[in-house]
């Protein structure tokens, strides 16, 4: 049992096979693509392996510590970040294997074309609280 | 009635609905409603006779859930009457049921999550806290397990190894939430022992005692990690170590030597030392070498080349790693441990900070930075 996430980029990971961005779709490559999504999470419930699945805006700002008695300073949004987080998905799974597996899943959630994305994922093992309490 | 105690009682009161012909999915969630009732009445009415009590209310709840079934499918209900509560082949019962939760056709994570609710007692909210997930998902886990094991018969022998696999996962994984799996994995491999005779069952209950009662030592008041060596030994539970002394010479004293024996004598020789430099390493490599022998364990392998170290120097020691593959989780780690007590302090550091990074749980990777720092510091210094 371990947890992993997988990390949705809108920039920053390697280009996916079928490249066109979300915003040329048609309707209902567009339906198409979120009941994917959909369904897949609904999958992860039933097989008692979903945690967490979130979106993010990708409208953000920096934001950093100035100082004693100053207000932190705010920077952005920056439009040519390299790196830009979608979202992500939570799941606890058995094995390392499970993890790459349903990354694969996800990765070929349709987009133009009604063809999967191919997209890359992130996919970051959690680090737990605690090692095991036996080791020596 | 309070909650522990009424938990003892469900897998003797799956046993009776079972044999009296519902099936282990129905008796489960019978079992888990009636405990719920019997928390919310436990206060004012404490029942004289809980397990009595328990099994009415179970049995009633099964007939209710069973009538409201058949209703719906509209058919005959075969069971009608509330059979008197026997005495029952309730330790039988139980054994089984620790069989199914651990059947092989079940995924670890699965295994678990029966286990504690089913043999345990817990509810579903309880095992989700414990492991972190939402409860809708680990309620589906769990009525996915049912559905695995649901052709199989209750009365099939099965394998204790299974069952020790899956009390052992619980006990490692420590506590989050308000359960203690440690203790509660203590708990069922307690009665698992009072159940079976098998040598290997008291062995994993004498390897969580022996480990349980350094729990104090183990970390700091901030949640650092504290090796072994620099543990205040006199926060050790010398009660419990000396119950987990006792469960192991017994088994051992039956000759069926099994890897959790073995493991549960190296704890009990670092147990037995007033001080780390008086700790018997030569005895320690040599169950080392009977878990190596037992298991081929690579692990096993890996923490015997630390305790030659120990025992032969740290030369021997990082002469036993080179056998080793580098890939091993954690032998980064020891061999910076070695490679300090070797005096080689730069080697050491640069792979305390190598371990660091390969770290898969906060704490170690939190103490593994700072044996990097403290070397790194003493080498600039």
């Amino acid at each position: 049992m371990a947890k992993y996430l997988l990390l949705k980029h809108y920039r920053g990971a390697p280009a996916a096979v079928n490249n066109v961005p979300g915003d040329q779709w048609t309707p209902e490559e567009w339906s198409a693509h979120m009941k994917y999504m959909r369904d897949f999470a609904d999958r992860l419930v039933e097989s008692g392996e979903f945690v967490d699945a979130q979106a993010l805006a990708p409208e953000g700002m920096f934001v950093r510590y100035d100082g004693e008695g100053r207000p932190p300073v705010i920077d952005g949004p920056f439009a040519e970040t390299k790196d830009l987080i979608a979202g992500w998905m939570v799941i606890d799974v058995d094995s390392h294997e499970r993890a790459i597996e349903l990354a694969g899943e996800l990765s070929a959630a349709p987009g133009a074309g009604g063809e999967p994305i191919h997209e890359w994922l992130e996919v970051r093992p959690f680090m737990v609280d605690q090692p095991p309490t036996v080791v020596e | 009635m309070n909650e522990p105690e009424l938990r003892e009682l469900v897998p003797a009161v799956i046993g009776v609905l079972v044999r009296r012909g519902a099936d282990f999915a129905a008796a489960e969630d019978a079992v888990q409603d009636a405990l719920v009732e019997a928390v919310r009445v436990s206060a004012d009415e404490a029942p004289r006779d809980p397990k009595g009590w328990l099994i009415t209310v179970a049995w009633r709840k099964f007939l209710d859930a069973a009538r409201a079934e058949a209703s719906r499918r509209d058919r005959e209900l075969r069971a009608d009457s509330e059979p008197a509560p026997g005495p029952g082949e309730a330790v039988d019962d139980t054994l089984q049921l620790y069989f199914l939760c651990a059947h092989p056709s079940l995924t670890p994570s699965s295994a678990v999550a029966l286990t504690l609710r089913a043999v345990g007692g817990l509810t579903t909210r309880q095992i989700a806290q414990a492991y972190l997930v939402p409860e809708a998902t680990m309620a589906q886990r769990i009525s996915r397990a049912k559905r695995t094991v649901s052709g199989v018969r209750l009365n099939q022998p099965g394998d204790v190894a299974t069952v020790l696999r899956v009390l052992y996962l619980v006990f490692n994984e420590g506590y989050s939430g308000d359960v203690d799996l440690a203790a509660e994995a203590i708990r069922l491999t307690r009665q698992l022992a009072a159940l079976t005779k098998h040598e290997e069952v008291a062995g994993l209950l004498a390897l969580m005692l022996l480990h349980h009662a350094r729990r104090t030592a183990r970390t700091t008041e901030d949640g650092r990690l504290v090796p072994l060596a620099e543990q205040d030994r006199r926060l050790w539970n010398t009660r419990l170590i000396a119950e987990g002394v006792d469960v192991l010479q017994a088994a051992l004293a039956r000759d069926r030597l099994g890897e959790f024996q073995a493991q549960a004598a190296i704890a009990a020789l670092h147990a037995d030392a007033p001080a780390a430099e008086e700790t018997d390493w030569v005895q320690i490599v040599e169950w080392y070498d009977e878990l190596v022998r037992l298991t081929g364990n690579p692990v096993a392998r890996l923490n015997r080349a630390v305790a030659v170290g120990e025992a032969d120097g740290a030369r021997s020691g990082l002469a036993a790693l080179a056998e080793l593959d580098p890939a091993l989780p954690r032998y980064n780690a020891v061999a910076a441990y070695l490679h300090e007590r070797d005096g080689d302090l730069a080697t050491a550091a640069r792979l305390y900070a190598e371990a660091a990074r390969q770290a898969t749980s906060f704490q170690e990777h939190e103490h593994l930075m700072r044996q990097a720092l403290r070397l790194n510091a003493r080498l600039r210094g």
